[in-house]
C-alpha cells in the first residue's frame, strides 16, 4: 500500500512537472519571437531595482493596507513552499515529516509560523474576493472594464478560492495528524500541537484512528494535488506574475520615462534625406523592414515579457486620463490582448512544428483597435503606476509608428501638423519669421 | 523698477560679438506664437534681465524640436527635425539650455542624444528655484500673493517624464502664498489631455474631455489661481476654466508669471 501511494505520487508529480515544463517553454519560445534587444546593462542597477520593486513590492505600498494585505499573500506563497517540498519528499520517500529530525523543536515553531501565514492568507483572500465582488473596486469589474469580461473576471475569484482551499486543507491536515499523535499512532512522529490547527482538534474529538488517518491523508492528497494543479493552472493564468515579477522588474528600461525608444534604422535615411550624407552609389539600399509593430512579433521580447507579466490589477487603468473620462483606450487590454495575441501565436507554432504559419490576423486590427492608440496622451501614468514595471506606453508607441509611418493613416489633423512642421518647422501654421515677434516690444 | 532696459540678445549676435551666452532659453512653439504664452516668454525674459543672467535665444533660428511628430508616430519628421536643431546648437557651441516646455525640455534633454546632441537641459522650474535658492531673484514676500490660494498641475513631461516634482513647489511656496494640492499629483499626476499630440487632433469618443476632467479637480480645491509649467496645460486648463466660466475668478499662471508679479516686473 505505502508503496502504491509512492509510484502514484512520483507518477503524478513527473506528469504535472512535464505539462508544466512544456507550458514554461512555450511561454518562453513566444517571448522569443520578439525582436531583440539588450536589456543586460547595469547589472547591479538591475539587481537594485528588482529587489525593491520584486522582492520588495514598493508600489504595492503605494497604498499600505493593500500593499501590507498583498504582503502576506506573497510572504505566505513563498515560506509555504518550504512546506510544500517537505510534502513532495514525504511523498516520495513514503515518509511523515521528514523534517522533524532536522529541525528537532525548532519544526514546531516553523510549523506554528506557516499556520499563522496560513491563517493570514485565508483572512487575506477572504477580504480581495469581497473588494472584487461586494465592494466592487472599479478597475475589477467586467461591467465597466470589457477587457475582463469572461475567463479574466473568473480567473481572479479562482486563484483566490484555490489559496483558501488550499489554506484549509493544510490546517486540517495539522489537525488530523496532532490528533493521531494524541493516539501514538504509528508513523506520525510527536511534534505538539500547532499553533492555530489545535483549535481545530475538537471537531475530530471521538473519531477512530482509521477515519483519522482516512483524514489526515485525505487532506495531504487533497493539498498536494491542489498544490500541483495550482502551479499547472498558474502558467495558464494571469496569475503568472508572481514567478516573471521577478525577470520583468530585473529587464525593465532604465533609461528616463520620458525617452521613447530611438529608431537608428531610419537614421541614415533622414541623413540622406537633409543632405548631411551623400548616397554611396555602391552600396546596396539597406532593407528596412516594417516601420513600427503591427503585430506581436514586430515588438521587442521585452514588451512580449511584459504581456505575460500582466496580473490584470488595473492599476494602470486606473490612472489612465483617456480611460478615466471614457475613452476605449485601456493600457490594461493593451498588455492583455498582447498576451492574447501570443497566446494564439503560441498555439500556432504548436500546431505547426514550431513554425508560425500566417493565420490572417495581427495585434493591431484583430486585437487592438486603433483607436485605442490614437487615445493616448503618453503621459506614463500607466507606466508609473504598474507594480511590475510593465510599459504599456512602448508598445502603443510602435503601433502609433506602423499606422502612421508604414500604412501613412494618420487622421487629417496629424497630417496638417507635419506639413506644417516640414514648411514652417512648428506644428501650426505660422510664419517661421514671425517666431521672434514676441520680443519686437522688449527689443525697441 | 519699469526703467529696465530688457535684452533679448539672439546666438547670431552674439556670436557676431564674440561672445557666448551662460546659458540658451530656447522658447519653443507655443512660447513664440501663442498670444497666451507669449506673455510667459516675455516674464522669463523680464525675470533674467533683472537678474543678470548672460542669456540669448535662437530667434528664427529656433524650430520645434519634433515632439508631437515623435510622438504621433512620425519618426522621420522628429529625427529631420532633432537633426536640424542639432546642427544650429552644435553651430552655436551651445553647452546648456532652459526652457519653459517641458516637451522641448523633454525632448532635447532625453532624446536628442539618441541623435548626436548632448547638452545640459534645465526646465524654467528648476531654473527659477535656484535662482530663488541663491537669493538673485528676491520676491516680496506678504504684499501680492499673502493668502492667495495656488494648486499647482504637475506637466507630465516635467513630473513623472523627468521626476521634476519638488523644484515648482518650491518657486510657490517662496510667494509665501498658500499652495493647495489636487488630489492627483506629482507620479501620481493626472494629465492636462494635450500630450502624445492629442493637442492637434480631436479626442476619441468619451464621455468627458479631459481637461474639464482635470479643470474640476482643481476647482474643487478652492484657488485662485492654477499654477501650470507648461504651454500646453496652460492651453488646457484656461480652456477648461472657460467652459467651467470661471474665467473672471480663477486665474491660470505660469511660474515664470507668478515670479515676475512676485519681482513686481
Amino acid at each position: 500500500m505505502e508503496y502504491i501511494q509512492q509510484i502514484l505520487f512520483a507518477i503524478i508529480l513527473g506528469a504535472v512537472g512535464w505539462l508544466i515544463y512544456r507550458r514554461i517553454k512555450l511561454i518562453r519560445d513566444t517571448i522569443r519571437l520578439g525582436q531583440p534587444e539588450d536589456r543586460t546593462d547595469r547589472p547591479s542597477d538591475r539587481l537594485r531595482l528588482m529587489g525593491r520593486m520584486a522582492f520588495g513590492q514598493k508600489k504595492m505600498f503605494d497604498r499600505p493596507l493593500v500593499g501590507i494585505m498583498h504582503f502576506v499573500l506573497y510572504a505566505g506563497f513563498l515560506l509555504i513552499n518550504i512546506e510544500v517540498l517537505e510534502i513532495i519528499l514525504d511523498g516520495l520517500s513514503g515518509q511523515h515529516r521528514m523534517f522533524v529530525p532536522f529541525f528537532g523543536t525548532w519544526y514546531h515553531y516553523i510549523i506554528d509560523f506557516f499556520e499563522l501565514l496560513a491563517v493570514g492568507v485565508i483572512v487575506v483572500c477572504a477580504i480581495f474576493l469581497v473588494r472584487r465582488n461586494i465592494l466592487k473596486v472599479n478597475r475589477l469589474q467586467p461591467e465597466r472594464h470589457r477587457e475582463l469580461r469572461g475567463f479574466p473576471y473568473i480567473d481572479g475569484n479562482v486563484i483566490l478560492i484555490f489559496e483558501i482551499v488550499l489554506m484549509c486543507a493544510i490546517l486540517t491536515m495539522n489537525a488530523a495528524d496532532t490528533v493521531l499523535q494524541d493516539m501514538n499512532s504509528a508513523h506520525y512522529p510527536l511534534t505538539g500541537d500547532y499553533l492555530i490547527s489545535q483549535y481545530l482538534k475538537p471537531l475530530f474529538a471521538g473519531w477512530s484512528e482509521g477515519a483519522l488517518i482516512g483524514l489526515e491523508r485525505g487532506a495531504w492528497w487533497f493539498h498536494i494535488l491542489g498544490i500541483l494543479a495550482f502551479a499547472l493552472y498558474v502558467t495558464h493564468s494571469k496569475h503568472l506574475h508572481i514567478a516573471l515579477a521577478f525577470p520583468n522588474t530585473y529587464f525593465a528600461r532604465l533609461t528616463p520615462r520620458g525617452e521613447v525608444r530611438n529608431m537608428p534604422e531610419i537614421t541614415k535615411e533622414v541623413k540622406l534625406m537633409l543632405g548631411m550624407e551623400q548616397a554611396d552609389p555602391n552600396e546596396q539600399p539597406a532593407e528596412i523592414g516594417r516601420f513600427g509593430a503591427k503585430d506581436a512579433m514586430d515588438l521587442s521580447w521585452k514588451n512580449l515579457m511584459d504581456a505575460y507579466s500582466c496580473t490584470e490589477c488595473g492599476r494602470c487603468t486606473a490612472q489612465c486620463p483617456a480611460n478615466i473620462t471614457g475613452k476605449l483606450l485601456s493600457p490594461r487590454k493593451i498588455m492583455m490582448d498582447t498576451r492574447d495575441r501570443l497566446e494564439d501565436l503560441g498555439h500556432n507554432m504548436q500546431a505547426n512544428g514550431g513554425k508560425v504559419v500566417e493565420d490572417g490576423k495581427t495585434l493591431l486590427g484583430d486585437y487592438i483597435l486603433v483607436e485605442e492608440i490614437m487615445a493616448c496622451t503618453t503621459c506614463n501614468a500607466c507606466v508609473e503606476a504598474c507594480p511590475v514595471m510593465i510599459d504599456p506606453l512602448d508598445i502603443i508607441m510602435q503601433l502609433r509608428r506602423y499606422k502612421i509611418m508604414d500604412e501613412a493613416q494618420a487622421p487629417a489633423s496629424w497630417n496638417m501638423m507635419f506639413q506644417n512642421m516640414e514648411t514652417s518647422q512648428a506644428p501650426w501654421k505660422f510664419s517661421p519669421s514671425d517666431r521672434f515677434n514676441w520680443a519686437n516690444n522688449l527689443r525697441q | 523698477m519699469s526703467e529696465i532696459e530688457y535684452k533679448v540678445p539672439t546666438m547670431a549676435e552674439m556670436a557676431a560679438n564674440g561672445e557666448t551666452p551662460e546659458v540658451l532659453f530656447w522658447v519653443g512653439c507655443l512660447g513664440s506664437f501663442d498670444d497666451r504664452y507669449k506673455k510667459v516668454t516675455v516674464a522669463f525674459v523680464k525675470i533674467l534681465n533683472a537678474v543678470g543672467v548672460k542669456f540669448a535665444v535662437l530667434g528664427t533660428e529656433e524650430s520645434c524640436t519634433g515632439d508631437p511628430a515623435r510622438r504621433a508616430g512620425n519618426e522621420f519628421l522628429f529625427q529631420m527635425q532633432a537633426m536640424t536643431n542639432i546642427q544650429v546648437l552644435d553651430m552655436y557651441g551651445v553647452k546648456k539650455i532652459v526652457t519653459a516646455c517641458p516637451h522641448c525640455f523633454n525632448t532635447l534633454k532625453n532624446e536628442y542624444p539618441q541623435l548626436g546632441g548632448n547638452y545640459e537641459v534645465i526646465h524654467h522650474s528648476t531654473f527659477l528655484q535656484q535662482l530663488i535658492n541663491e537669493g538673485r531673484v528676491r520676491l516680496e514676500g506678504g504684499g501680492t500673493f499673502k493668502g492667495r490660494k495656488i494648486t499647482f498641475h504637475d506637466p507630465c513631461y516635467l513630473g513623472r517624464a523627468n521626476g521634476v516634482y519638488e523644484a515648482p513647489r518650491e518657486v510657490l511656496e517662496a510667494l509665501d502664498a498658500e499652495l493647495v494640492e489636487m488630489k492627483r499629483i506629482r507620479s501620481k499626476g493626472l494629465c492636462c489631455g494635450a500630450g502624445g499630440a492629442q493637442m492637434f487632433k480631436e479626442p476619441e469618443p468619451g464621455w468627458k474631455e479631459v481637461n474639464i476632467e482635470r479643470t474640476e479637480e482643481a476647482l474643487n480645491t478652492g484657488a485662485d489661481t492654477i499654477a501650470v509649467a507648461c504651454p500646453f496645460c496652460m492651453v488646457m486648463m484656461s480652456d477648461g476654466i472657460k467652459n467651467k466660466e470661471r474665467e473672471n475668478s480663477v486665474k491660470v499662471l505660469d511660474l515664470a508669471e507668478l515670479v515676475a508679479q512676485g519681482q513686481g516686473l
